[in-house]
């Protein structure tokens, strides 16, 4: 028994974990989700701006992490909607800028957000540097039109937004290195506030960061979706991917004990 | 056409699934096509995105109107094009001009910036929770922590500065680890291994996440498209 565990196939896992996903999804399972001390932080940051404040949002990641952020998008949205909060979001990654513009127009038109009244899609620029310490002069120097090709100049909502001392917040939705970018340039040249959500794999390489203070507030992967749409009271693919995560936890959680099991209790035999 | 779409992507979804039971050529097709689709979106949105407002439109603006302002973008793209030099082995030499650039611009803006935000912030995080553990001991906090709250709060405080020495100690290699040093890195090592623990679980949970958004779309999009 013992030995046929340890040389199972690894299809069998496949199998294994297929349906653990599949049959919670059917099944519709809640659970109680807790909510975090630094989505809390990043929660209660954005409820105590005044109406009328201003929030950058950079969606920089792409399709890969499209699942894990993207839920945190739209609740961040979705709160700075009701509370009148205006949005410039901007991508610094290729690939996100379509994501971004669906994600915004379908988020502005659940809660009938206006484009260049409440928020503002300024789209993509190559070259992450370049473009966080540009915008820190003039945001116009970088970005001269918005994603839909409509000067700046134009736009109701950046009349009075030239550069980051008008941004209350950034908040980076990151896949890569860029939450370090904006915390070494916008932060540290310009004391830009910086909030971020990231994905599972980049969570340990920000609580550094969010221990000095230099991050004020931390999503943390689809637990920090799920958290955040807990606090602003939406029910979405957030909370319905870390039930059915739970689950995948409790069956890997199980393999793990069950090979080191099969393997110890094997080298015991061969000793 | 988002019928067709969503048929496409459930198509190419199972095709890199079917990797998990043996490499197949309609694996193969499908990681081809990723990459492929990657690099042209990638090239054409820098040449919207990128080349055409930033570099294309200051210059036809200047040669067409009456400001030759935008014409100064004339020479970071020239430099820009020096890259190409490699491609002529007689002219490869070029290419130091603009990598000299770029090193110099990336250097001088980098490390003050890395300094501040990488060594002395994180110094004075770990530092700072020593003076309010002193301020709250003195009676000289503006708040003070409940009993409790303040145990932990000195628990995290001490173990952050053991964990930052320990773990520098391991990587300090200019002295031979023995006796207390050997026993200092490998209290760093236990750092590491909670550090790379830590990672390695939200790995899990963030590549489990995607697996469960493809079920999502395959079992309420596309199959949903069909019902």
């Amino acid at each position: 028994m013992l030995t046929k565990l340890v040389s199972m196939d690894r299809r069998i896992v496949f199998i294994l974990v297929a349906l653990a996903v599949i049959i919670p999804m059917l099944v519709n399972v809640n659970l109680p989700v807790s909510t975090s001390a630094p989505t809390q932080k990043l929660y209660d940051f954005v409820e105590a701006l005044p109406k009328g404040s201003t929030i950058m949002l950079a969606f920089d990641y792409g399709p890969s992490s499209f699942p894990e952020l993207s839920p945190m998008a739209k609740a961040l949205l979705k709160q700075c909607f009701d509370k009148d909060i205006g949005v410039v979001a901007l991508t610094l990654v290729d690939d996100g800028t379509t994501l971004a513009s669906t994600l915004i127009e379908e988020v502005a038109a659940e809660k009938n957000a206006e484009n260049g009244e409440d928020f503002v899609f300024l789209g993509f620029r190559p070259g992450i540097t370049q473009v966080i310490l540009g915008m820190g002069t003039e945001i116009k120097s970088v970005f001269d039109t918005d994603y839909y090709g409509k000067k700046l100049d134009e736009i109701p909502m950046m009349e009075n937004i030239t550069n980051y001392d008008q941004i209350d917040l950034l908040v980076d939705l990151a896949s890569s290195n860029t939450t370090e970018a904006w915390i070494i340039y916008a932060n540290v040249q310009y004391n830009l506030k910086i909030a971020a959500g990231v994905t599972g794999v980049m969570v340990s390489q920000m609580f550094p960061y969010l221990q000095t203070g230099q991050l004020n507030g931390l999503m943390s992967g689809i637990l920090g979706a799920a958290e955040y749409e807990n606090l602003v009271e939406v029910q979405d693919k957030g909370m319905q991917y870390i039930n059915v995560n739970s689950f995948v936890h409790i069956l890997i959680v199980l393999l793990v004990i069950i090979g080191n099991i099969a393997y110890f209790t094997q080298r015991k035999r061969e000793e | 056409m988002q019928v067709f779409g969503i048929w496409v992507a459930a198509f190419l979804t199972l095709c890199i699934y079917s990797f998990l039971y043996q490499d197949n050529p309609l694996y193969r097709f499908a990681e081809h096509l990723f990459v492929g689709i990657s690099v042209g979106y990638g090239i054409v949105l820098s040449i919207h995105e990128g080349f055409i407002p930033l570099a294309w439109n200051p210059i036809w603006a200047s040669l067409t109107g009456d400001s030759l302002s935008g014409l100064w973008k004339l020479i970071p793209i020239f430099f820009g094009l020096l890259f190409f030099a490699r491609l002529s082995p007689r002219h490869t030499w070029l290419i130091r001009y603009p990598i000299a650039i770029l090193i110099g611009f990336g250097a001088g803006i980098a490390i003050p910036n890395v300094l501040r935000a990488n060594i002395f912030e994180q110094t004075r995080g770990t530092i700072e929770p020593f003076s309010v553990i002193h301020s709250q001991t003195t009676g000289t906090a503006v708040e003070v922590m409940p009993s409790g709250e303040f145990t932990v709060f000195i628990i995290g405080a001490v173990l952050m500065v053991i964990g930052v020495i320990c773990t520098l100690t391991y990587f300090f290699f200019s002295v031979e680890h023995r006796g207390p040093i050997s026993w200092l890195s490998k209290v760093g090592i236990c750092f590491l291994m909670v550090g790379f623990g830590s990672a390695f679980g939200n790995t899990v949970m963030g590549r489990v996440t995607l697996l469960i958004q493809r079920v999502d779309f395959l079992l309420n999009t596309w199959i949903g498209s069909i019902f």
